[in-house]
């Protein structure tokens, strides 16, 4: 008597496996197929400008692996061939510059870990509780590790003129993306990066070369990067006008709006991570993050915001990186109302989504960062919902 | 300390690249383009996402209308209501558009699209040419509605709780809303049959993926519109010309034996018609409400309704910008009334 796959003999036991070789760009376990991006078809109007989300209930620790980075393009992904590939960098500066992707590699280095939000992620939950998993409610994020040359490097190599305040980065593919970025931003943190987790940019990343704004939002972060230009003004283009702008319930809208405020999610349980092995001994998770520094707090309750405990967090506490955070908890069977609450750096408190909506009403479409809350029942299924 | 790294960039170099326009008029090129020829490369070019006036197709971005909807409950954004600058219409259709083509478009086809775009949202009239000399005088209506972040101001202190509740924080808690209410979530088979085997079960149960979305069955409406006696006899004339206006109706409407509802109603009988009188057609609200005032199409109010379709029937699902000539409304209505059944 026992387990079968313990008392018989199983064919990985006696059988050879796979020889070297046989995927020399490995790949997941025929078993995690399950594990990948999803989009949602309604959201958009066609496949090559629209957006899928990150599976994070079936991630832990910090990093995203590569392959299930969030996509967002406005004109497909762009294929180019990094002989091909320039970086320009022109307009209020001494000598107008051009790099190829041979010049870079010679800028000293750095490397860092940041997320990556877009500022719309939660964007569909602003009237009330519409998507039920936190790949779809917070899906549009990713915590890579980049490599790559400060941006102000690049400018000082070409030497930015005193009426320089701005910089425009500009994409390569048929979108040529741009957005205005104040030149101290660009001075500070901002890295033109060509490596995410030790290996090149995915393509759907901006391979060879994108931009890396460090706790702004993702919009800002410029793929398949060729130009920088540097103005006196800002350029009000389309993504900082027409979109990317915090339409608020008055009619008026706030522009510029750049920082990712502290937010958190439970990503296990959710609606897409249930709990399968009934009461006892339970282990929730999910992450934390602020685009203002880092996370030394995360709260969590279980029951709808009564009473809340302080999580355990584990794992490095990186600068506008995710945090990973635990709360272990023996589950009674009963009902749970699951919510956490990130307290970052600055003495920032992540908000209820009603305190948000007093603000800024529900016309927003960005940045809501509003608390979240998984209704978890008896049978261990969790549902999306708002609490009193 | 410079590296002395990368090589200066070349005139050529610099101008096949910095495309950028700013609304102080920077990298603007010299061009101009009109509203009529605006009209023709918009309808060639545009119209098949962003619809022939603006409206959009599907999800498409809708380019006109939606005045003074900024706080509805379901603003609609576009050049004319929301946008700040002229100039972002200008610099987005030269770099990106058209969608799959991009800086495809000469200057002067830019100037005229963008004019055309202004034309849409009643911001010009149709003989209008956009130039760079002109560029400058445009303001759109809502530049003043914007604002830099002000969250340090308001919201960054208000959340910036130095004591906050641990427990016993509330007495109840009630679920105020559901996402089960409007599951909108795609299927993941995949993900559900891998639970199970993690769990030991077998599932060969397919909890089928409700099919919500299949072609509505197109509701043939009949229109019943009442025969009417002793009818005034046509201008024949009128009519012809009525039906060569009517081919910018024919969009959405259309009329004559074996029509059927479109994006809007068929139009046999309108006039003399009381207003909504297409059965099962899901007019707008505003209709709906003079319908219910016992208002009937005129051809008088069919008139003043053709010139300015928003102006006249509060938000109007009718995304027609409206005609500008007297002749081609009276001779569209004198085509309407032909149809009379």
């Amino acid at each position: 008597a026992g387990d079968p796959v313990i008392t018989e003999l199983q064919p990985w036991m006696q059988q050879l496996g796979d020889g070297v070789d046989v995927a020399p760009y490995g790949k997941p376990s025929e078993y995690e197929s399950h594990v990948k991006r999803r989009t949602v078809e309604w959201l958009t109007a066609d496949p090559v400008s629209s957006i899928n989300f990150t599976p994070l209930h079936e991630l832990d620790g910090i990093i995203t692996p590569n392959g299930l980075c969030f996509e967002r393009h406005h004109a497909g992904t762009a294929h180019i061939d990094p002989a091909k590939h320039r970086l320009m960098i022109n307009g209020l500066v001494d000598t107008p510059l051009v790099f190829t992707m041979a010049d870079l590699l010679r800028f000293p280095r750095e490397n860092h870990v940041y997320f990556l939000e877009c500022a719309a992620n939660s964007g569909m939950e602003w009237r009330g509780a519409q998507l039920n998993g936190c790949q779809f409610t917070h899906g549009m994020i990713h915590n890579v590790m980049y490599t790559g040359v400060k941006l102000r490097h690049l400018l000082e190599e070409a030497g930015v003129k005193t009426s320089g305040k701005w910089v425009m980065p500009e994409g390569a593919d048929a979108a040529a993306m741009t957005r205005s970025i104040p030149m101290e931003k660009a001075l500070d943190d901002c890295l033109v990066a060509w490596k995410m987790n030790g290996e090149a940019l995915r393509p759907e990343q901006g391979y060879p070369l994108r931009l890396v704004v460090p706790g702004w939002e993702g919009n800002m972060w410029v793929k398949w990067l060729r130009r920088i230009e540097v103005g006196d003004e800002p350029w009000h283009h389309r993504e900082e006008t027409s979109k990317y702008t915090d339409l608020l319930a008055d009619g008026t809208a706030r522009r510029f709006t750049w920082e990712m405020d502290a937010k958190s999610v439970i990503t296990n349980p959710s609606p897409q991570a249930p709990i399968l092995h009934g009461k006892g001994p339970t282990v929730l998770t999910g992450l934390a993050w602020s685009g203002r520094g880092t996370i030394p707090r995360v709260d969590v309750t279980i029951d709808g915001g009564k009473n809340w405990h302080a999580a355990r967090m584990s794992g490095p506490s990186l600068d506008k990186s995710m945090h990973r955070f635990y709360f272990e908890f023996d589950w009674d069977g009963g009902e749970l109302l699951l919510q956490s609450r990130a307290h970052d750096s600055t003495g920032y408190v992540q908000p209820t989504k009603n305190e948000l909506r007093d603000y800024r009403g529900t016309n927003s479409i960005y940045h809501n960062n509003g608390i979240q809350t998984w209704y978890v029942n008896k049978n261990g299924e969790a549902e999306n919902v708002e609490v009193s | 300390e410079n590296l002395g790294l990368g090589r200066a960039a070349t005139p050529d170099e610099i101008a096949a690249w910095d495309i950028d326009i700013r609304p102080d008029g920077q990298g603007l090129p010299e061009g101009s383009g009109s509203v009529m020829d605006g009209e023709v490369l918009y309808t060639e070019k545009c119209s098949v996402c962003h619809g022939v006036f603006g409206e959009a197709v599907g999800r498409w971005p809708v380019l006109a209308g939606g005045d003074g909807s900024l706080s509805d409950d379901r603003p609609v954004k576009t050049v004319g209501s929301y946008w700040p600058y002229l100039s972002t219409v200008w610099d987005y259709v030269h770099r990106a558009m058209p969608f799959g083509d991009a800086q495809s478009l000469s200057n002067d086809e830019v100037y005229a699209i963008t004019a055309y775009l202004m034309y849409l949202n009643y911001l010009v009239e149709d003989d209008f040419v956009l130039s760079k000399e002109n560029f400058l005088e445009v303001r759109l209506p809502n530049e003043d509605n914007f604002f830099m972040d002000d969250r340090a101001d308001g919201e960054l202190v208000a959340f910036a709780k130095p004591e906050i509740c641990m427990s016993d924080c509330k007495d109840s808690v009630e679920i105020t809303a559901r996402a089960a209410i409007i599951d909108v979530t795609p299927e993941d088979a995949d993900a559900r049959k891998a639970r199970a085997a993690r769990l030991g079960m077998d599932v060969s149960e397919s909890e089928g993926a409700a099919s919500a979305g299949e072609d509505d069955a197109t509701q043939e409406a009949a229109a019943s519109a009442p025969a009417e006696s002793g009818e005034p006899a046509l201008d024949m004339a009128l009519v012809a010309e009525g039906e060569r206006v009517f081919k910018k109706c024919a969009a959405c409407h259309q009329v004559g034996e074996g029509a059927k509802d479109r994006v809007g109603p068929v139009l046999n009988g309108v006039i003399g018609a009381p207003f909504g009188h297409v059965d099962g057609f899901r007019y707008s609200k505003g209709l709906l409400e003079m319908a219910d005032e016992g208002m009937v199409w005129t051809e008088d109010n069919m008139a003043e309704f053709l010139r300015k379709p928003r102006d006249y029937i509060k938000r109007t699902k009718m995304s027609f910008a409206g005609l500008r000539k007297d002749e081609e409304i009276a001779a569209v209505i004198e085509y309407l009334k032909s149809f009379s059944e």
